[in-house]
């Protein structure tokens, strides 16, 4: 085991996190403010991609894409949130499991129907092709390097918005007390629409950004989906600063437990055993880290709510 | 003065009697194949029998009961596949064999989910709320990669049951024989269900789900209580798990994965919540809308999730409350 590909898996881990921070931040968000807990949220990063890959074939730009991406996921999560989600504010979590699980059904029925079940492939830009040389010796795709930093720009963008602008003031002052910020004049059905097509459109992003790396397809959302659930809870529900440093770690943890507990387990087994051992505990070890967090901490690391 | 009999009560004895007729009926039409469609009815309300005691009398939101209706089919799936290959389960320190017998098979079955369900249950019941329903979620999802990942039982191609686990004096491969097996253990468990309901274990649980602090204050611990509710609850689905591996004489990691779990949420919710036949009234609503529509048109699915909003909307009672109007108890 050589240190430049420790280096690409340690940045692969990363960049994973990256895209997971992008979905968790609109789930804890959406948490947050409103208290709902959207299992859609994965078909909004499902249909980000579709809405990418359709409009980058159509026009040969993949910018063009990543904009539709952008545009038809916030869309998409404000004319869900004005028909259905507004209604469940009020409701139990049960109910809104519930009806949040019948529109992942509605929508990745709703797109195979009109994409088909085969899955769709996005190129990735010309100006992101190619590779650049890591420290270590390795080469590293650009366009994963370039997933980071547009994902670690936009967490900053998100820590200005919510600490420095008036939007972001009236989200924070919605997460601690929804009634008196009502009751000063702030249209909190506008806000809550707002803050859900924010987090909708972050979705659509990074499925976006992701459908170029592997396949746009019905279903992508929710493997996703079911990992950043357990970053915002690592993290703390409602918690942006939570959200970042557990998608961080679920994903350098995945990476590196995938990369490194097959290696760890043949210093003592022979090799087609260590094999299945390590990659069968790899799969489970960031459910394992969760229980732990947990059972240390129920509230998670950084609990934005008492 | 209760009436003799409530809206409900007939609801649910006719829904009964038109489980066990349905298949007596199909075969008399030559159409065999409903037997199993009545068949995959019985085992999934047994899911959702299992499920609504959690989650109906209880009020835990377990997300993840999927993990228990898979780990009961794998306990199926591998004890046959042992006992069909002459091979020992363990050969150390004492051997344990095998079995084909489903009268071996469910108790271990029970046993195993009901562990595995003290595990889950005393970390997962430490929280609540979205919590909960997230690393229940986790933990299904947990044992669901560790399936797909070890390659011993299968792997992500799952796991084939070659002949039907045998059942004393019974040729379960005759589908009339399984159904009437089947149906018996749901009858059973509903009424395990109603005892549990109306024990003062029951009403400490509807007690714990209303009002934790007057349950606190009367010197009954609402977790202790809960957790108890939850490993019955779990062993229940894992018997469900067992006899639908026995049904497809296959088990998969689907049979754990997350849709499972909200599949068997969703014939809770369509029958209606804590109400003892709601899972009965919800699995078959479910399969007869699955049959029908599927047959119409394969996004059968975009539908479900329509009727599923409309239900969640606008009917909160489900199937039985709309029959039987509402809940006298909240």
């Amino acid at each position: 085991m050589d240190l430049a590909l420790l280096t690409e898996q340690l940045l692969n881990g990363v960049q994973f996190g990256v895209m997971l921070f992008l979905m968790a931040a609109g789930l804890t968000l959406v948490f947050g403010v409103m208290g709902l807990i959207n299992l859609a949220h994965g078909s909004l990063y499902m249909i980000g991609a579709f809405f990418c890959a359709t409009v980058a074939t159509a026009t040969g730009s993949f910018w063009l894409g990543l904009i539709a991406s952008l545009a038809g996921a916030a869309a998409a999560g404000a004319i869900i949130e004005i028909a259905v989600i507004r209604r469940l504010y009020d409701r139990d979590h049960l109910d809104q499991v519930l009806a949040t699980f019948a529109l992942i059904l509605i929508f990745s029925e709703g797109t195979r129907w009109v994409f088909g079940s085969f899955p769709l492939y996005l190129d990735i830009p010309e100006v992101l092709q190619g590779a650049v040389a890591l420290p270590g010796g390795s080469q590293y795709p650009v366009y994963r390097l370039a997933i980071i930093i547009v994902g670690l720009a936009i967490a900053f963008g998100l820590y200005l918005l919510i600490s420095r602008t008036r939007l972001g003031m009236r989200i924070r002052a919605g997460e601690s007390d929804r009634e008196m910020i009502a009751a000063l004049g702030v249209d909190i059905r506008n806000l809550y629409t707002v803050v859900f097509a924010l987090g909708a459109a972050l979705a659509g992003f990074a499925g976006a950004m992701v459908g170029a790396l592997q396949s746009v397809q019905v279903g992508m959302g929710e493997p996703v989906l079911i990992l950043a659930f357990v970053v915002i809870v690592i993290g703390g529900i409602g918690s942006i600063k939570g959200a970042l440093i557990g998608s961080i770690l679920v994903g350098v943890v995945d990476t590196m437990g995938r990369f490194l507990l097959p290696e760890f387990f043949e210093l003592f087994m022979p090799p087609s055993q260590a094999n299945s051992v390590g990659s069968a505990l790899a799969s489970m070890a960031i459910y394992i880290l969760m229980a732990l967090i947990l059972a240390l901490r129920p509230q998670g690391l950084f609990a934005a709510r008492a | 003065m209760k009436p003799m009999m409530s809206r409900e009560s007939i609801f649910n004895a006719v829904l009964l009697l038109a489980l066990l007729a349905a298949p007596y009926i199909a075969l008399q039409m030559d159409e065999p194949f409903y037997v199993s469609l009545a068949t995959r009815v019985a085992i999934l309300a047994l899911a959702g029998v299992g499920l609504n005691i959690a989650l109906g009398f209880g009020g835990m939101v377990s997300f993840g009961h999927a993990a228990f209706f898979g780990v009961g089919g794998y306990v199926a799936g591998i004890l046959s596949q042992h006992a069909f290959n002459y091979e020992p389960l363990i050969s150390w320190p004492v051997t344990i064999e095998g079995t084909n017998q489903m009268l071996v098979i469910w108790p271990v079955a029970l046993v195993v989910c009901a562990l595995l369900a003290l595990a889950i249950g005393s970390i997962a019941l430490r929280t609540s709320g979205v919590y909960f329903i997230m690393i229940t979620l986790a933990f299904a999802q947990m044992i669901y990669y560790f399936a797909i990942s070890w390659p011993a039982y299968g792997g992500e191609d799952g796991l084939s049951i070659y002949v039907r686990n045998g059942f004393p004096g019974v040729n379960t491969m005759n589908p009339m024989s399984f159904f009437l097996i089947c149906y018996a253990v749901l009858i059973v468990c509903l009424v395990l269900s109603m005892l549990v309901r109306d024990s003062r274990f029951g009403a400490a649980l509807q007690v714990a789900r209303q009002n934790e602090v007057r349950l606190a204050s009367t010197g009954i611990a609402p977790f202790k209580i809960r957790l108890v509710a939850f490993v019955i609850s779990a062993a229940i689905t894992g018997l469900a798990g067992a006899l639908y591996a026995d049904l497809n004489r296959f088990v998969s990691p689907s049979s754990l994965s997350w849709h499972m779990s909200g599949e068997i949420m969703v014939f809770v919710i369509l029958g209606g919540v804590g109400r003892l036949f709601g899972p009965v009234a919800g699995a078959a609503l479910f399969i007869v809308f699955e049959f029908y529509l599927g047959g119409v048109t394969e996004h059968w699915q975009l539908f479900l999730g329509l009727v599923l909003l409309c239900v969640v909307l606008f009917a909160r009672g489900g199937l039985i409350g709309l029959v039987a109007g509402r809940a006298r108890h909240g």
